[in-house]
């Protein structure tokens, strides 16, 4: 057998090959805000764990590097990525000296470009084996559980990021709730509005384009200028109707950061319900038509079933997007992840930011991946359905 | 009426450009928005610069993602770059999920406060809709206009040049059209990390309970968007019709 050369894996062996030895893999910090020194892998790892990290290294860059049955590959990723998260773990409690509560130990640019070499093979297996919708969800599934284990272990406590976490663990799940809230909040709220929106832009000829155009315009709008111009509106409505500052609203807070991405939401969702609408064919309406189906039994029963999976697209672009744009509503006062990253960066502690970012980074792939699972599922029972 | 729409567009941009040039000619409009005697028109620098600024960053980062998106969509539809196809397909759904202040707070302890983590987030965020429609224009070209090109003796090299990339101008003006929409607006978001921009004004306005400054910050940012927006789209229809394909 001839050995050839892979050439994404070259580029995962040239990366890892520089990250292992050249780059630092964890950076000591004497408190939280100083600059840090980085340690390479020899010096931030005990010695056994140290060579150890490099042989599961270098093998499994070798496995990239030439063309190797798929399997191999894919153990190889899982592999690396595995001992990365544990040893990362060891490096934090081998570098924290004795009873020092404020040195900090955080992943430096080796750890995180050997991660980043390592996703690269691990996204590419993962893309070539085409696995199922409901495989990739288990996927997703198994790599949270793993990540809630280890963190659940406590083997990660000596790091960082887990330091600022454990400073503000009540805050941290309070706006994690908010986050969540806003996002998916803002996004029930738009699906309730917009669909029915879309379907009457799809039957007013006359409404689409002003709809459509009025919405493209507010998208237009910076997210930033679009939170401050309602904090005015909203305040007023709450000094002025009865009832409404009971209800929460205020004129900064959380109800102008809805009121934003509900706003944000409504396009796509109506132009993919009238696009979903405007794909349904003819013949399908016209056999419903010849059936005497009323209009209303039309809608329910025929156009919509057919324009589902093109409504959930546009769910899917809003919930990505809604879990994102979240984060700058803690610039008014809404609360979400955002709060962390910009106390992070006021402070310039990085850590603090990466408590905000990675979580919502994390929300949002997770998001995406369910629903493109979903948008699969329906859209392949659906053409069971027509073929049976 | 064919007119009304280029009409109205007219009118915006002669109030915006007199906007940024003067804006104390509009100093009435926006005093009943501000309370206590705050400034009605942003006073700590000039409108017409932080435009230039936004602007400048905003080009920069787009011809840069330009370029690095339409080179690697080039090299992974090339036989020799093959083997990337699958993964990039995955990484641009990847790279999609990443919100863009994430990206902008994460890359300054790369490279510090300022201007430099502005263009990072607005390049890798540019990057994703022009590489996404490069691909699809790249993919999607007539088998038999490749054919014919084939057939008449052309090389790999030549076909590229002369026959593909022209094809895919218009699917690729597309997505650089959604790329500096969306570039626009986050570039406002670059000033939370002290980039020159028109953020500067909203956050100011936000900072200082001032509702004028917000609102002018975001309506610059909106007027550039939309103008820019129709110029471009303009722009693909003309390149679709000399392409003889059909704007989509």
């Amino acid at each position: 057998m001839t050995l050839r050369f892979n050439k994404l894996g070259i580029v995962i062996a040239a990366i890892a090959t520089y990250a292992a030895f050249l780059a630092p893999f964890a950076t000591f910090r004497a408190n939280r805000i100083v600059p840090g020194e980085g340690r390479l892998i020899i010096a931030a790892l005990p010695p056994t764990a140290g060579y150890l990290l490099l042989a599961v290294v270098i093998i499994s860059a070798l496995v990239a590097l030439f063309r190797t049955p798929l399997m191999w590959r894919l153990v190889a990723s899982v592999t690396v990525l595995a001992a990365l998260a544990l040893l990362i773990g060891v490096a934090g409690s081998f570098l924290t000296p004795e009873g020092n509560t404020f040195a900090r130990i955080s992943p430096a640019s080796g750890f995180w470009l050997l991660l980043f070499a390592f996703l690269l093979l691990l996204s590419d297996v993962l893309a070539r084996l085409s696995l199922s919708p409901v495989a990739r969800v288990a996927v997703l599934l198994a790599a949270a559980v793993t990540i809630g284990l280890i963190l659940v272990s406590g083997s990660w406590n000596s790091l960082s990021i887990l330091k600022e976490y454990a400073n503000r663990a009540d805050s941290f799940w309070a706006e994690g709730y908010k986050h969540v809230v806003l996002a998916l909040g803002s996004l029930v709220a738009a699906v309730v509005v917009g669909v029915p929106l879309g379907i009457l832009c799809h039957r007013v000829d006359r409404l689409r384009a002003g709809v459509l155009n009025t919405l493209n315009i507010i998208q237009t709008i910076p997210s930033i200028a679009l939170f401050g111009i309602l904090i005015a509106p909203l305040g007023w409505v709450a000094a002025n109707v009865p009832g409404a500052a009971a209800l929460g609203i205020r004129g900064i807070g959380t109800a102008p950061a809805f009121i934003a991405l509900f706003l944000y939401s409504l396009l796509p969702v109506v132009a993919n319900t009238v696009v979903g609408l405007a794909g349904v064919p003819r013949a399908a309406n016209d056999a419903a038509r010849g059936m005497g189906m009323t209009d209303r039994q039309r809608l329910f029963g025929v156009e919509f079933p057919l324009a589902f999976p093109v409504i959930l697209t546009g769910i899917r672009i809003v919930l990505v997007q809604n879990i994102g744009l979240a984060t700058i509503a803690a610039l008014i006062g809404g609360g979400g992840f955002g709060v962390f990253v910009f106390q992070g960066v006021g402070q310039t502690a990085m850590d603090l930011v990466l408590l905000g970012a990675v979580p919502t980074v994390a929300l949002a792939f997770a998001a995406a991946i369910i629903l493109d699972a979903i948008i699969e599922l329906s859209s392949t029972v659906r053409r069971r359905e027509s073929a049976a | 009426m064919k007119w009304l729409p280029t009409l109205l567009r007219l009118v915006l941009l002669i109030v915006l450009v007199a906007f940024i040039v003067h804006p104390a000619w509009f100093e009435p409009l926006l005093k009943p928005l501000t309370e206590n005697n705050a400034p009605a028109i942003y006073n700590q620098g000039s409108l017409l610069s932080l435009t230039l600024l936004h602007l400048r960053t905003v080009l920069i980062a787009t011809v840069a993602a330009t370029i690095v998106a339409v080179g690697l969509a080039i090299l992974v539809t090339r036989p020799i770059g093959a083997e990337f196809l699958p993964l990039s397909r995955s990484l641009v759904n990847i790279g999609q999920t990443f919100p863009p202040v994430a990206v902008l707070a994460l890359a300054v302890p790369a490279v510090g406060f300022g201007e430099k983590p502005t263009l990072i987030a607005l390049f890798l965020y540019g990057l994703l809709p022009i590489f996404e429609n490069a691909l699809t224009g790249l993919t999607t070209l007539p088998g038999n206009v490749l054919e014919a090109a084939r057939g008449a003796g052309m090389t790999g090299w030549q076909r590229l040049i002369k026959v593909e990339l022209p094809l895919s101008v218009p699917v690729i003006l597309a997505g650089i059209r959604l790329s500096v929409v969306i570039s626009l607006a986050t570039a406002t978001i670059g000033s939370t990390v002290a980039a020159k921009t028109l953020g500067e004004v909203i956050i100011a306005g936000l900072l200082s309970n001032n509702l004028a400054f917000v609102l002018q910050g975001g309506l610059i940012v909106a007027a550039l968007a939309v103008l820019i927006y129709d110029a471009l789209s303009a722009l693909e229809r003309v390149a679709a019709r000399r392409m003889g394909r059909l704007a989509t």
